[in-house]
């Protein structure tokens, strides 16, 4: 990036910062992340890593690719678990419960903290399959009550009005921004408490990402949502909170505004001038 | 010099060769399907019957009356060497094979004869063939129709007549076979059933006044319905056996063809083209839904193709499951690693296997071991008569399924491995578990390849031979492994096989010149099944691509 790029992102991430009037007095806390290291084999990804995230609000992770957001992420609904020789130490807590403990059952925090990742993965099913396949895994099969669920899921992902008169028509067959609301769709019909966003809007084109973009400012008013992105104006845009990670550390974390304007440390406000490299 | 070398590089040689390649490989399968097709459907074509006046070698001129089947061309000089006696103006020895038939009165079914030899030849219209249920068929001229003995038409009446009569004498024996197959079959079956259960009973001290009284009065209830039975098939026997024809063979002999052996009369000389369009589609039918007659030279094949597809199918319902549970443990639970890299190199060496070992196998282990421990645990009644110690239709099916599992193991395993990580994760994202996640999203996605595996195996198992010559196939089975006797299904019974019936038919029987376009139609019709076989599969296959069209990349 050249300076002369870095100088007008500067510009616009404040200026999109001026627009939005955000209340920035913290919230009771949800998740916790405590003194957490994670290691792919020998290899470390996270370093110590320790954050809060607040309920009802946004949270975004910034930062380099290969910095360790998405492992981050991951690490909040144990999706890590499913690598190969991956070992994690520290504590994340959600409502003051350990999800590392040995007790816990990982669907059902699963259950508790939805997904939604970089490529949109609807099932190659019916939209109508898609939306209630998490309810049928907990064992609703009540007709009303799937049927119910998936217009007020669809709603909420701002998808009703546009497939309300085909929902058994494969999913497969929507277009790309459609079947990324269809999968935050899918993840809230089960109700969760948190949202995590892996670069939700990566894959797709700007109309798309900007309605994505609304969905997660909607969508904030009942789940507390953890978004990674690469986007600088995305994060400054949607986000409460924004966390610039760098190398597997947790650098610097703050409320958007504060961060994205006085940043405290010098790597963020190299990365957020687009001075990093 | 340098225009060959551009021409090289043009890389125009390259393509040449590669279609070179595909079309021997398609004039090969054209070749092969063209061949059975010609040779095996031209079989039930009804052939004129041709009368020769031929000069024997003795002198004598004789009448032979037959079907011209095959022209042989030999050059004089191999003539010559084996002995013909050769004028020098002759290039060539030709010789005709001539099924005269009449094996009961000539002792033989064909004869060659030299073309030279021949004096006329001519197609009278009065020249009939008589399919025979013994003794093959018989050619000559109809001469007269008796009822018990005595003569009730000749001459010009006489064919209609004998028409007339040979269809009631059908219906007849249809009645005959009905009856002996079905109704006094059943009651034998129930009666075996009611022995072993009184052995059964003894075995066990179970055996008192009340069971024995219980048993005989079962057993004289059936012995009265067999009694019943027994007297209608007495009169129908009476019937039947009735009538018969008198016909002049070539010689100018007159014999006697009782009725009762008869399948069809017809006079191919008069046939009109719709005649023998209509005597091939009869002949066609019968080929498919009839029981093979004379050491299955004659007949249908109805019990052969009914094996092969029952084999078939209760191995797919076999193989299937145990691939997929396999691969799904090799490729979703077992930790990847040197013991599961074994494990793959054990499975595919498994298909490089010569199938006859798996034949001798199956015949060691399932049905000497198995099925003898089985027959010793559940069946102590019938011995010393194995059960299930005996090669049938289960250890054949078993045998099959242990041979084709690699191909649906490895094909699962790919299809397993191709169902995108994202996948996966969405669902276990949405608070499935593993299991849930396998049942409800992978295996659906991965089914079309275990369509795929299934369609290899299918295609292998149908065509196999050698092993089920040891686990269970037979010549000639008496009955069908499906009945309306419970339970039904006999899994262990022995059965017939289109492969193995080739194989019979073709140089096992005691006429092989005979039989020899049946091997073609027989081929044609094995083909066909497998070729049936494999499009329900793919159709199933392609129906579930559709519609589990998994995410691209």
């Amino acid at each position: 990036m050249t300076a002369q790029h870095a100088r007008t992102h500067s510009i616009d991430v404040s200026s999109i910062l001026r627009d939005q009037k955000k209340t920035d007095e913290p919230n009771e806390p949800c998740i916790k992340v405590e003194n957490l290291n994670l290691f792919y084999a020998q290899k470390q990804a996270l370093h110590d890593v320790s954050m809060e995230m607040h309920k009802k609000k946004v949270t975004a992770y910034i930062g380099p690719s290969g910095c360790g957001k998405s492992t981050l992420l991951r690490c909040i609904n144990r999706m890590n678990d499913l690598v190969d020789n991956v070992t994690i130490e520290g504590k994340i807590l959600l409502d003051n419960e350990n999800i590392y403990d040995k007790t816990v059952n990982v669907a059902a925090l699963r259950r508790r903290v939805g997904m939604v990742f970089q490529k949109p993965n609807p099932f190659p099913k019916s939209i109508f399959e898609n939306v209630t396949y998490g309810l049928r895994i907990q064992g609703i099969n009540d007709k009303r009550i799937l049927e119910e669920t998936v217009e007020s899921a669809l709603r909420g992902a701002a998808l009703w009005d546009e497939v309300k008169d085909r929902l058994n028509d494969n999913a497969l067959g929507l277009s790309g921004g459609q079947q990324q609301r269809l999968v935050i769709a899918r993840a809230i019909a089960i109700e969760p408490e948190v949202l995590l966003l892996d670069e939700p809007a990566s894959a797709l084109d700007p109309i798309s990402t900007l309605k994505i973009e609304e969905l997660i400012n909607e969508l904030k008013e009942k789940y507390t949502i953890v978004i990674v992105t690469h986007n600088m104006q995305q994060a400054a845009r949607v986000s409460d909170y924004t966390a610039f990670m760098f190398m597997g550390e947790l650098i610097e974390m703050g409320t958007t505004s504060e961060l994205f304007t006085n940043p405290r440390k010098q790597q963020t406000e190299d990365y957020i001038t687009g001075r990093y490299g | 010099m340098i225009r060959i070398k551009a021409w090289f590089k043009s890389g125009a040689p390259w393509v040449w060769l590669n279609a070179a390649a595909v079309s021997t490989c398609l004039i090969m399968v054209v070749g092969v399907l063209g061949l059975i097709v010609v040779r095996g459907a031209g079989h039930f074509w009804p052939a004129p019957v041709v009368q020769f006046s031929y000069q024997e070698p003795d002198g004598q001129t004789r009448t032979i009356i037959g079907e011209h089947v095959d022209t042989s061309i030999t050059p004089a000089a191999m003539a010559k060497s084996s002995g013909h006696i050769m004028a020098d103006d002759e290039d060539t020895l030709v010789q005709y094979l001539v099924k005269t038939g009449n094996r009961d009165i000539t002792g033989t079914d064909f004869r060659w004869i030299l073309e030279r030899n021949i004096k006329q030849q001519q197609s009278p219209a009065e020249l009939m063939v008589v399919e025979r249920r013994e003794w093959g068929n018989f050619y000559g001229q109809l001469v007269a129709v008796k009822e018990s003995g005595k003569v009730i038409a000749e001459g010009e009446q006489a064919g209609p007549v004998a028409q007339a009569r040979i269809n009631e004498a059908l219906a007849v024996f249809d009645e005959i076979a009905h009856l002996e197959k079905k109704e006094v079959g059943g009651i034998n079956y129930k009666l075996d059933q009611l022995r072993l259960e009184q052995k059964g009973l003894q075995l066990k001290n179970r055996w008192d006044a009340a069971a024995e009284q219980r048993i005989s009065v079962e057993k004289a209830e059936l012995e009265i319905e067999y009694k019943k039975y027994q007297a209608q098939l007495l009169e129908l026997y009476k019937q039947i056996r009735r009538d018969s024809l008198v016909a002049k063979t070539e010689s100018g002999q007159e014999v006697e063809v009782p009725l009762a052996k008869v399948v069809r009369v017809y006079w191919p000389n008069t046939m009109s083209m719709f005649d023998k369009i209509g005597h091939y589609g009869v002949k066609v039918v019968e080929f498919l839904t009839d029981d093979p007659r004379e050491a299955n030279t004659e007949g249908g094949i109805f019990p052969a193709i009914f094996g092969t597809v029952m084999m078939v199918l209760m191995m797919s319902v076999i193989v299937t499951p145990f691939g997929v549970i396999a691969a799904v443990y090799l490729r979703e639970y077992a930790k990847q690693g040197f013991i599961t890299r074994l494990i793959r190199i054990a499975v595919n060496n498994l298909a490089g296997v010569p199938s006859i070992v798996y034949g001798v196998f199956g015949l060691g282990f399932f049905v000497y071991i198995l099925g003898g421990n089985i027959d010793q645990l559940f069946y102590p009644e019938a011995a010393p008569a194995p059960v299930y110690g005996t090669p049938g239709l289960l250890w054949a099916s078993i045998t099959l399924a242990l041979l084709t599992l690699p191909v649906v193991i490895v094909s699962t395993e790919e299809g397993l491995a191709r169902i995108p990580r994202s996948i996966r994760e969405g669902s276990l994202a949405l608070g499935a578990t593993k299991l849930e996640t396998l049942w409800l999203t992978v295996l659906p996605m991965a089914s079309p390849a275990m369509m795929t595996g299934l369609i290899l195996a299918v295609a292998r198992a149908a065509g196999e031979v050698a092993p089920l010559m040891l686990v269970g196939v037979v010549k000639l089975a008496p009955t069908l492994p499906l009945d309306g006797n419970y339970p039904f299904l006999h899994l262990d019974r022995k059965f017939m096989h289109l492969g193995f019936h080739i194989y019979d038919v073709g140089f096992q029987s005691p006429n092989v010149e005979a039989a020899r376009p049946l091997v073609y139609a027989t081929s044609l019709l094995l083909v066909l099944v497998i070729v049936g076989l494999n499009l329900s599969a793919i159709l199933i296959r392609n129906h579930l691509r559709e519609k589990y069209r998994a995410l691209e990349g």
